[in-house]
């Protein structure tokens, strides 16, 4: 039922937007007809590689299902443990308080202090949807660079954490 | 055109193509998901755009420069870290307002900053944070990204 009011308004949103759009026009109120101008922009913006975006994402989505690299947490240590969880991040999506609970099993599976705060890193700022739609917006280059320095840097976040945390008598909550 | 439509529309027909090839059922699966997933984020990701056609006509670009741009500095990178680690603004939706604050002038540092704390840091879902690790673990992972957020962006700045 929430869900369904909160569809409703979403549509509610753009329903008045047209409505004023189409008034601006009609009335010849300029601020409204560059806001449009704007929109138009972005709009097409979108719709020119968001749909396609969303192909690659489901086709990955079957080939390279999570379940399957989930299977190896925690067995694997050293830079493969670390490349694992990675991998898993990255086939991951939403925001990040949904990694928490997925933390949590990687926790129970066994997995080191460093994999997880690592997979956390990972999680926030590597996800293939949220790659694609970063190199769609912001270009390649900044992807590129951004990337790579992040990634040294959520590493030596998750080797700080397992040094800080290694006596520290350190557990994940169930929820 | 700012995006690379093209390197999209290709990948994602070349990809289609293969996967098609290889098995159709799962090539059917991957459209259908991926087109329910495109469902699921078109309305609320056409609201934003209003929203940010509509702060891109009130907010003149010469206030983004001034307080965003190359020039302001370490004021300018400490406004979009916290910014950044105060709001909730789901990932997709931050990408085209990092693309407008860039074309109306702001620095790739600041924007790197913005995204990186967007992302890494949870002001507002820290208490949930806290019942998962703890008040201490929880906090010190924030601080931690909160830094790395900062030499992140910096070092994106200096790199393009």
């Amino acid at each position: 039922m929430m869900n369904f009011l909160r569809k409703k308004k979403q549509y509610l949103w753009l329903f008045l937007y047209l409505l004023a759009t189409l008034g601006s026009f009609a009335f010849g109120f300029d601020p409204g007809k560059e806001v449009f101008g704007n929109f138009t922009q972005f709009f097409i913006e979108m719709v020119t590689f968001i749909p396609f975006l969303f192909i690659i994402v489901g086709l990955f989505d079957v080939w390279f299902p999570k379940e399957q690299v989930e299977k190896h947490i925690g067995q694997e240590s050293g830079i493969k443990g670390i490349l694992i969880v990675i991998v898993l991040a990255m086939l991951q999506a939403g925001p990040l308080y949904g990694a928490f609970p997925v933390a949590y099993i990687l926790y129970k599976k066994g997995a080191s202090i460093k994999n997880i705060f690592i997979y956390l890193g990972a999680f926030s700022s590597l996800k293939i949807p949220m790659l694609g739609m970063e190199i769609g917006y912001l270009g390649i280059q900044f992807t590129l660079a951004r990337t790579l320095v992040s990634l040294p840097l959520f590493i030596a976040v998750g080797y700080f954490m397992e040094w800080y945390l290694k006596d520290k008598d350190f557990k994940i909550n169930k929820m | 055109m700012r995006n690379n439509a093209s390197i999209f529309i290709i990948a994602s027909l070349a990809l289609t193509l293969l996967s098609f090839f290889l098995d159709r059922k799962k090539t059917l699966m991957g459209l259908e998901k991926g087109w329910k997933m495109f469902q699921n984020i078109a309305l609320p990701f056409v609201n934003i755009l209003i929203l940010v056609s509509l702060v891109l006509y009130v907010v003149p670009p010469s206030l983004i420069v001034r307080y965003l741009g190359p020039d302001s500095g370490w004021a300018g990178q400490m406004i979009a870290a916290v910014v950044g680690s105060i709001t909730l603004i789901p990932g997709f939706i931050s990408y085209p307002i990092a693309a407008v604050l860039i074309a109306a002038g702001a620095s790739y540092a600041i924007v790197a900053t913005f995204m990186t704390t967007l992302m890494m840091v949870g002001v507002v879902t820290l208490p949930l944070e806290i019942r998962y690790f703890g008040a201490k673990v929880a906090i010190l992972r924030n601080a931690l990204n909160f830094i790395a957020a900062i030499v992140i962006g910096t070092c994106v700045g200096l790199m393009l």
